[in-house]
């Protein structure tokens, strides 16, 4: 079996191992396994596209296809190039992470990671399809699996919170797939077969009028899941409700298939509708930048605040996406990981934060840093990581961006590029605001004091988060290479 | 013409056995008549010769072959899933194979209304499927509800019929013959024959209960015994899908630029009142009877295709939604005759009890929203794609509106069994193996139908004929 398709076998076999299990004990021990097997092949996928990039110059590697359904030409298609191989990793180190967070979960564990395991799946399906169909059946395997966790492992009000979010997600891939069907039904434009395949579809000049329609669907489709302004509502209510390893999971990657979709799928395949419609989604993109960073201000909550941010930090990325420019897209790609390391580390962070003193509200919190100072000295750190200081994973990602983006020389790009630096400001606030009141100062409360100690399973789950940020921080190069080495058909087809 | 042989010496052999056996054994008569239907679908599957009976009112092929095997199926699993009521329930009202000869003969009346090649024999066979399910309907006569959907059912039944042929005597008139390729060839453009068109439409449109025709469907499924109620939603749903279908594709082409309007605006209408009705129903039945109203909403989007991928995408739309269909009310079912409970607030907290049955259930629901990998997500996406390739964006656009509409109530029984609490949740029960192997049917086609690509391919290959 080929590696790519190993990446949905593992998570496949891990169920049903699962299956078969009794207690939390075995459960969380067979999931362990099988996220660090899942990770070792991402690893193993990362040198092994190195080698074959070496000697390989197609769009795709590692493709395969077989035949699925046949008369309407559906193919199961998969093949990897730099950025899907960068999200892949992101999402193996996410989700191993997740396991180790989640290290202590009570009520029905087994269902719990089958769960989890269902829904990464989807994911590393989504980074792996060519096609089209194969990629939307994946999409709505990694999503739906949300409701159920939010559903059944949430706190607060979380049967609204996950019906919202389930909702809203499956509307939006409701839209997505009008879209999907308006390529299909378009992608013989130049006298081929009618074909799902991305790769095929790329080569194809669909006719400009049904790029201009069908591309708000795709791109409306996708970006709900990166928190698109004004569809941004359920993230914030499912972060808050979510348990900690599913905030993670979604914050982390879920929220990344939106990006990943809007540039693969939408810009990719419908260039001329994204140049028609990238001023008007561009707007949007930048009110969630700003909009995200204010309400995070204003939050309390811990989980809220990280939750506006993420909206703000992927606001950014679609930004990048629109601003088509290759550095911006460097830009985009590094966002994504990055926000991804450092949001699940939050979120973990936020989770042991409320695991020993039972409230998120950053208020209520103070001195933290004398009491834990293991997890805080760690929340300051992934802080100044998402504030963009320099040696994070952030910097590399935001100036990417900014320096994408002030490319353009025209005054609507020029106040929508000022408008996202401003972004970085407020962050500043928000982060130093909680670390300020959370960490700093005397203690608050006389139950602060004595709070049980950090364990090897939690220590475990936030070094592995913060290598990478660290990493990515530190040696960007190799990375950025390889995502502007994959960069180049998106070139060719939009600019 | 085997299907039809078979059945019928089944329900004589059934009769003989109802003479010559004493009161208190008739209950091993329940064995006997399912294992005698499940030989009768075993042979259906072996190959059998095309041909024309009765100067070609009654004709086969292996389109039609295939989907009277469907419905084979479909009748064997609501078979091993009433076993339970039937032994529990029914057993002491001494009429035990009067249930079996009267599900059997509607039977038959759906092979013939599918096998009809003129119009006297499709209106036999929809009138032979109708009668006898008015007897099933009210098969507990002491119940008053049951008595009373029969009544309904009846009423609205001997009305749609009256209406559809009305429609045919139209038909029949511009188009000057009974016969359906007859018809195809003579039939032309003009007023009377676009009124037989809506007469026939609107008749047929009860059976199916598409919107505004629905009215009997929440009342007679809420009434009805819960194997009756699975029978009206899936079998005859189906078969007169399947009928409709073909009379619109092949026999009324010449009118196509009319039947489209029509079905667009019932396809609407229907997606949105079944929809919208099912959000705030409480008991089970009607809550499936709701959603099933929506699935047939779904079903015209393949029936606007007008060629042959729509009417692929219909009857593999038909198969995935008799199997969907059937885990959910064997869910109920299995419920009801262990508990007597109905209702959704009963379901609270089942999945810590029930584990197995709420999975099937979950199964069930997921495939009747249309979620991957389900097979209910591929048929969907199929019928999607027939409406799309004719360029009605504009219906898959308020389908897709209709989708996330009907995901909110889907989620809700998922809600009431995986994600709420309860004390007094139905405790653990183990049903009889009829039921389990019942659905286990229902939950190896839902997975194996969507993902397993070469029985689509079938379908596809069988299309052709229509």
């Amino acid at each position: 079996m080929d590696i790519l398709t190993l990446l949905v076998v593992v998570p496949v076999l891990t169920v049903i191992a699962l299956l078969f299990t009794k207690d939390l004990k075995q459960s969380r021990f067979i999931t362990m396994i099988g996220s660090i097997v899942q990770l070792g092949m991402a690893i193993n996928l990362l040198f092994a596209y190195f080698r074959e990039r070496a000697v390989n110059a197609s769009i795709m590697l590692f493709t395969r296809d077989l035949t699925w359904f046949e008369s309407l030409n559906i193919h199961y298609s998969i093949g990897v190039d730099g950025i899907s191989v960068a999200l892949i990793i992101l999402t193996s180190v996410v989700v191993l992470a997740g396991v180790f967070i989640s290290w202590k979960i009570d009520d029905l564990p087994k269902e719990f990671f089958v769960t989890l395991v269902i829904l990464s799946a989807g994911v590393y399906g989504v980074f792996i399809s060519v096609d089209l169909f194969t990629l939307f059946v994946f999409y709505e395997i990694a999503v739906i699996p949300m409701y159920l966790l939010i559903g059944i492992w949430g706190s607060g009000p979380r049967e609204y919170a996950a019906m919202k979010l389930t909702l809203m997600l499956m509307g939006a891939s409701a839209l997505l797939l009008i879209g999907i069907l308006g390529i299909y039904f378009n992608s013989n434009a130049d006298g081929g077969a009618l074909t799902f395949n991305i790769l095929e579809i790329g080569k194809v000049n669909i006719p400009i009028e049904a790029q201009k329609l069908f591309f708000p669907f795709t791109f409306i489709g996708f970006a709900v899941i990166g928190a698109f302004f004004p569809f941004h509502t359920w993230s914030p209510d499912g972060h808050a409700s979510a348990p900690t390893a599913v905030s993670m999971l979604h914050a982390g990657v879920l929220m990344k298939l939106g990006g990943y979709g809007v540039f693969r799928v939408a810009m990719f395949l419908l260039p001329e509708g994204a140049k028609h419609w990238s001023n008007f989604f561009l707007v949007l993109a930048v009110i969630g930048v700003v909009y995200g960073a204010f309400a995070a201000i204003k939050q309390t909550d811990l989980k809220y605040i990280n939750a506006y941010s993420s909206v703000s930090h992927l606001g950014m990325v679609l930004v990048a996406l629109l601003m088509m420019n290759k550095t911006a897209w460097n830009g985009a790609i590094l966002q994504s990981l990055s926000h991804g390391f450092m949001t699940a580390l939050f979120f973990a962070l936020i989770g042991m934060i409320y695991g020993r003193t039972h409230t998120r509200d950053a208020t209520k919190m103070g001195g933290l840093l004398k009491t834990l100072p293991f997890i805080s000295m760690i929340y300051v750190i992934a802080g100044l990581a998402s504030l963009g200081l320099p040696g994070m994973s952030g910097f590399v990602a935001e100036m990417n961006i900014f320096a994408g983006a002030f490319q353009h020389p025209d005054l609507f790009h020029r106040i929508i590029s000022i408008l996202t630096v401003s972004a970085i400001v407020v962050t500043a606030v928000y982060i130093l605001r909680v670390v300020g009141m959370m960490l700093m100062g005397p203690i608050t409360d006389s139950h602060f004091e004595h709070l049980p100690k950090d364990t090897w399973y939690e220590r475990a789950g936030i070094y592995l988060l913060m290598i990478p940020i660290v990493g990515i921080g530190m040696l960007p190069l190799w990375l950025s290479n390889m995502i502007m080495s994959s960069l180049d058909p998106f070139i060719q087809r939009l600019l | 013409m085997r299907h039809e042989i078979i059945l019928l010496v089944l329900i004589l052999i059934l009769l003989v056995f109802e003479i010559f056996t004493k009161t208190e054994q008739k209950k091993s008569l329940i064995y006997l008549a399912l294992g005698l239907f499940a030989i009768h679908t075993i042979t259906g599957f072996f190959q059998t010769t095309d041909g024309q009976l009765f100067g070609g009112s009654f004709r086969t092929n292996p389109l039609i072959h295939f989907f009277k095997n469907v419905l084979n199926v479909g009748v064997l699993i609501i078979l091993l899933q009433s076993t339970d009521w039937l032994r529990d329930k029914v057993a002491h009202l001494n009429k035990i194979p009067e249930f079996f000869i009267l599900l059997f003969s509607s039977l038959i009346g759906m092979y013939f209304m599918i096998s009809s090649g003129d119009f006297l024999m499709f209106y036999i066979g929809l009138e032979l499927s109708t009668l006898p399910l008015v007897a099933l309907v009210a098969y507990n006569s002491a119940d008053i509800k049951g008595t009373e959907a029969a009544v309904k059912l009846i009423m609205t039944a001997a009305l749609a019929s009256a209406i559809s042929l009305f429609g045919m005597t139209m038909l029949y008139a511009t188009g000057g013959s009974l016969f359906f390729n007859m018809i195809s060839y003579q039939l032309q453009v003009s007023p009377l024959a676009i009124m037989g068109l809506v007469f026939f439409f609107s008749g047929v449109a009860f059976k199916i209960s598409l919107a505004p025709f629905h009215f009997w469907t929440a009342d007679v499924y809420e009434g009805a015994p819960i194997g009756i109620t699975s029978y009206l939603s899936v079998i005859s749903k189906g078969a007169a899908i399947f009928i409709l279908t073909t009379i619109l594709f092949k026999v009324l082409p010449v009118l196509s630029d009319y039947w489209k309007y029509i079905v667009w605006g019932v396809a609407v209408l229907t997606m949105f009142i079944g929809n919208l009705f099912a959000l705030r129903q409480q008991n089970m039945k009607r809550f499936l009877a709701f959603s099933s109203i929506a699935q047939a909403g779904f079903i015209l989007m393949g029936v606007i295709n007008g060629d042959a991928f729509g009417a692929t995408s219909i009857i593999y739309f038909v198969m995935i939604y008799i199997f969907s269909n059937l885990g959910a009310f064997g869910v109920v079912q299995a419920i009801s005759s262990a508990t007597g409970k109905e209702n959704m607030d009963d379901y609270v907290g089942l999945y810590r009890t029930n584990p197995k049955l709420s999975l099937v259930m979950l199964m069930a629901l997921f495939s009747l929203a249309g979620i991957p990998p389900v097979a209910g997500f591929f048929g969907k996406f199929f019928l999607y794609t027939a409406a799309a390739e004719k360029g009605y964006y504009l219906l898959v656009f308020l389908a897709v509106v209709n989708v996330t509409i009907s995901l909110y109530y889907y989620l809700l029984p998922v809600r009431a069994m995986f994600l709420r609490k309860s004390d007094d949740a139905i405790p653990y029960f183990k049903s009889n193996w009829p039921m389990r192997l019942g659905l286990l049917l229902a939950v190896a086609g839902i997975f194996v139908i969507g993902l397993y690509s070469p029985i689509y391919n079938y379908i596809v290959e069988l299309s052709k004929l229509l």
